[in-house]
């Protein structure tokens, strides 16, 4: 054996552990802006979350301020954004969903195809495509045509944005299904539309189904896109074609008006809360499939 | 009295989950300048008695190792592991060369990854030795800067037997190192051993009794963590003394 | 018959995707030719005057693509300090445990926190610690951008790398440790180097995140049009531009906003696209 230095080796050791606490340490403090964020929005968020909140639009800039000078708590809520919100990503996600579970599909059924390799490139594309590119372009097929903001410019951006997760996820989960899965169907006689429709969603339901709440929990969150498009609104609007508000455009403005401050916690805590229940649904579904 | 026992196993035993051994208080000696084989079928504890040879065990929590195995006198579960594995070589059931090395500094890695630093002529001398003594010199001389991954197997199986033998370890242990390799390449190595322990002590995992049978001096015969028989390889394979070995000798189970 | 229909369904799918992609080009590029043709391609990227003054209109991108740059960077910066660890802790050292299960939760929350709360959080947390650090006086400016922007992309960068270093195979790193190697020894020589392009891809692609992100950035740069000098100074970037004047803004101002999002959007799709060959070549 050749001879080597022992205390070279204690050296080494010490290294060694000091570089594991330091990978320990500095992945444990990311924990702390996590902790900061959550706790700052619900300590100076709670408050304000009452029946009203869930009942009554935002309140007007006098209203709030006639309020907080009485010392009391802003009155109003932000029903006509949470209204807004759920309006114009149930129909964003009406959109995206079929064409993006169908568009998975075609990626899945013709994986080596140069259409398909194509295709696959430009979803990657949009996915990084910046949200307030979608934005601009939202506003100059739809706003601009329609001679106003709405709500269903809103949508079609966020559309835009949930199908590129729709679509790698549909394909990659129909990827993982046995290739046998469909020879069986096909054996039996069912037509290909029936053994896509029948036997290889359905087996493929709880990956499609994380994928669409992971797409929808990441546009819940969105506000540049629909500063471009739907623009907010003051009132409750069930109209499509008509400006709507929504939570993260709630949050802006409040941001934006001093007399409003109070409200941005409260909207900031009802935002969070709901992407994390959409979030942990999806994480749930995963655990439960995989087991 | 000084003995030719360069290693020496005293009821080693070793569980992966507590009160359930797989390698059972396996007690033996073995003789320097010897190629002894381990063999087997599989699950019988011979690749994780191997392992723990070099402590490799560690790597992975929850296995409890007790006992003590003593190599030139010093009993290596009580030392620092790392100096445990340069005196102890290992080679791998597949060959692993560093992907992101060259061929020269594959045969270096040990030194590289220990930290040492020699001078080039020194890394020269090394180099061309230890491809010298498994007969890789001459194959790739010329391109000792290409990546250690463009060699075929059987060279690049080589080539991880020239790294381990690099350190100048006192015991080279092989883990079924020919199982993944064409029969051309698999007397080559065997051929090599042969050569090797003219100054080494080996000891080789396989399942391949024809291979234990060509190349080594003692066979151990392992069966369900224990050691059955252990003896001078002729003696194994012509009489065996458990009924077990003859079993399996004769292809009745693994 | 059914089977051609539905066949064609699926065709038409993955064309509407061409069609975006097709029309984002399009109208980005229709968008921007009066801006373009105005001051002309080369001059609008080279000057850095942005003046909405109707006398003497004149808008020009560089201050923004500056900006844009030096907060992404700067960000990145940040970010690998604390990503790299995450990633080895989720990907070698604790991989496949519960403590790695807990890691990866926090990573993945605050991945999920909207840009909006981001800006928020560095508006009323971070901006007075720089004020009282005594770093500027208003406390925006690129400095306070890049570091919520840091923590924004830390999670997409460490969950990234985190799978490229859990894929280097357990046979390269036991030929180390067989020949004596400390776990930081196999970690710097073995699965740093095995993992490189993959790590380093991922960096890329935190690095397009970064480009694009919008509302924290905007909420906290200090939305000047200025060419920055120091790390404190403010300014703008090409998304917070964008999202700060595209509701006032008409004709050549518009159209010169909309040419900024089609040179974001080049930049960001060529990163992305390095990104992802480098994945792709890893693999």
């Amino acid at each position: 054996m050749r001879v080597f230095n022992s205390s070279s080796v204690s050296w080494r050791q010490l290294k060694d552990r000091a570089f594991f606490i330091a990978v320990c340490t500095l992945s444990l403090v990311m924990a702390i802006p996590l902790v900061a964020i959550i706790g700052e929005v619900i300590q100076k968020g709670y408050k304000q979350i009452n029946l009203q909140f869930f009942t009554e639009v935002a309140p007007s800039t006098l209203d709030a301020m006639l309020a907080r000078e009485a010392g009391g708590v802003i009155p109003g809520g932000i029903v006509n954004g949470i209204i807004g919100t759920l309006l114009m990503v149930g129909a964003a996600a009406l959109i995206a969903i079929p064409v993006g579970i169908m568009g998975g599909v075609y990626l899945a059924e013709k994986p080596k195809a140069i259409f398909s390799i194509i295709v696959k490139f430009l979803t990657d594309l949009i996915q990084g495509t910046p949200s307030i590119i979608v934005g601009i372009i939202a506003y100059t097929v739809i706003v601009v045509p329609l001679g106003s903001y709405s709500a269903i410019a809103g949508s079609i951006a966020l559309s835009i944005m949930m199908l590129p997760l729709i679509v790698r996820s549909t394909e990659e989960t129909l990827k993982m299904l046995p290739t046998t899965l469909k020879e069986a169907g096909l054996a039996l006689g069912a037509s290909y539309t029936n053994v896509v429709l029948k036997v290889l969603l359905p087996s493929a339901f709880s990956g499609l189904f994380t994928g669409i709440l992971l797409a929808t929990s990441r546009v819940l969150g969105e506000t540049a896109p629909l500063m471009m498009t739907a623009l907010g609104s003051s009132t409750i609007s069930w109209n499509l074609e008509n400006p709507a508000s929504a939570v993260p455009l709630l949050i802006w403005e409040f941001y934006n008006d001093p007399n409003l401050i109070d409200l941005i916690w409260s909207s900031s805590l009802f935002l969070l809360l709901l992407i994390l229940i959409f979030n942990f649904i999806a994480k749930y579904i995963v655990e439960r499939s995989s087991k | 009295m000084k003995d030719n026992n360069i290693l020496k196993l005293k009821d080693v035993s070793i569980s992966y989950v507590p009160g359930k051994n797989a390698v059972n208080k396996v007690c033996a000696e073995i003789k320097e300048n010897s190629i002894t084989a381990i063999m087997g079928p599989s699950g019988c504890g011979k690749s994780t008695l191997l392992r723990a040879i070099n402590r490799m065990h560690e790597l992975y929590p929850d296995i409890n190792i007790s006992g003590e195995i003593i190599l030139r006198d010093q009993n290596i579960l009580k030392m620092n592991p790392i100096k445990v594995r340069r005196m102890a070589g290992m080679v791998f059931q597949r060959p692993n060369p560093f992907p992101t090395m060259s061929i020269y500094n594959n045969v270096l890695a040990g030194y590289k990854l220990n930290g040492i630093k020699l001078p080039k002529a020194e890394k020269d001398q090394i180099v061309e030795e230890c491809l010298r003594s498994v007969g890789l010199w001459d194959e790739v001389k010329e391109s000792l800067n290409k990546k250690g991954t463009f060699l075929s197997g059987g060279q690049q199986q080589r080539l991880c037997i020239a790294r381990a033998l690099a350190l100048k370890p006192d015991i080279l242990l092989m883990d079924e190192p020919t199982s993944a390799l064409d029969p051309i390449a698999t007397n080559r190595i065997e051929e090599l051993l042969l050569e090797i322990k003219k100054h080494l002590t080996i000891v080789i995992v396989t399942h391949n009794m024809s291979q234990a049978a060509r190349i080594s001096d003692y066979s151990m015969f392992m069966y369900l963590g224990e050691l059955v028989e252990y003896d001078k390889t002729e003696l194994m394979f012509t009489n065996p003394s458990d009924k077990r070995t003859e079993q399996y000798l004769n292809g009745q189970f693994g | 018959m059914r089977d051609k229909i539905f066949k064609i369904l699926l065709l038409l799918s993955a064309l509407i995707i061409v069609l975006i992609c097709g029309g984002m080009f399009y109208f980005l590029v229709m968008g921007s030719t009066e801006a373009f043709g105005h001051f002309g391609i080369f001059n609008f990227i080279s000057t850095a005057e942005w003046d909405p003054n109707p006398d003497n209109e004149q808008y020009g991108a560089l201050s923004f693509i500056v900006g844009t740059v030096m907060t992404s960077f700067l960000a990145l910066l940040f970010c690998i300090p604390f990503s790299l660890p995450v990633a080895l802790f989720n990907g070698e050292y604790f991989r496949g445990t519960k403590i790695a299960l807990f890691m990866s939760t926090v990573v993945n929350l605050l991945a999920g926190i909207p840009s909006v709360i981001y800006g928020l959080w560095g508006f009323y947390t971070l901006r007075p610690l720089i004020i009282s650090l005594g770093l500027s006086e208003q406390g925006f400016g690129i400095l306070t951008a890049s570091l919520v922007l840091a923590i924004m992309i830390i999670p997409y960068a460490a969950s990234l790398s985190s799978e490229f270093i859990s894929m280097v195979s357990n046979e390269l790193k036991e030929a180390a440790y067989s020949l004596g190697a400390t776990r930081f020894e196999v970690i710097k020589s073995v699965i740093f180097s095995s993992s490189a392009s993959g790590i380093f891809a991922s960096y890329i692609l935190a690095l397009g995140r970064a480009l694009g992100e919008t509302m924290a950035v905007t909420m906290l740069i200090g939305n000047t049009n200025n060419i920055p000098t120091s790390l404190t100074d403010t300014s703008n970037t090409m998304a917070s531009v964008i999202a700060n004047q595209f509701g006032e803004a008409s004709d050549l101002r518009l159209s010169s906003l909309i040419a900024i999002g089609l040179i974001l959007f080049l930049i960001t799709a060529v990163i992305n696209f390095i990104g992802k060959m480098i994945i792709k070549r890893f693999n």
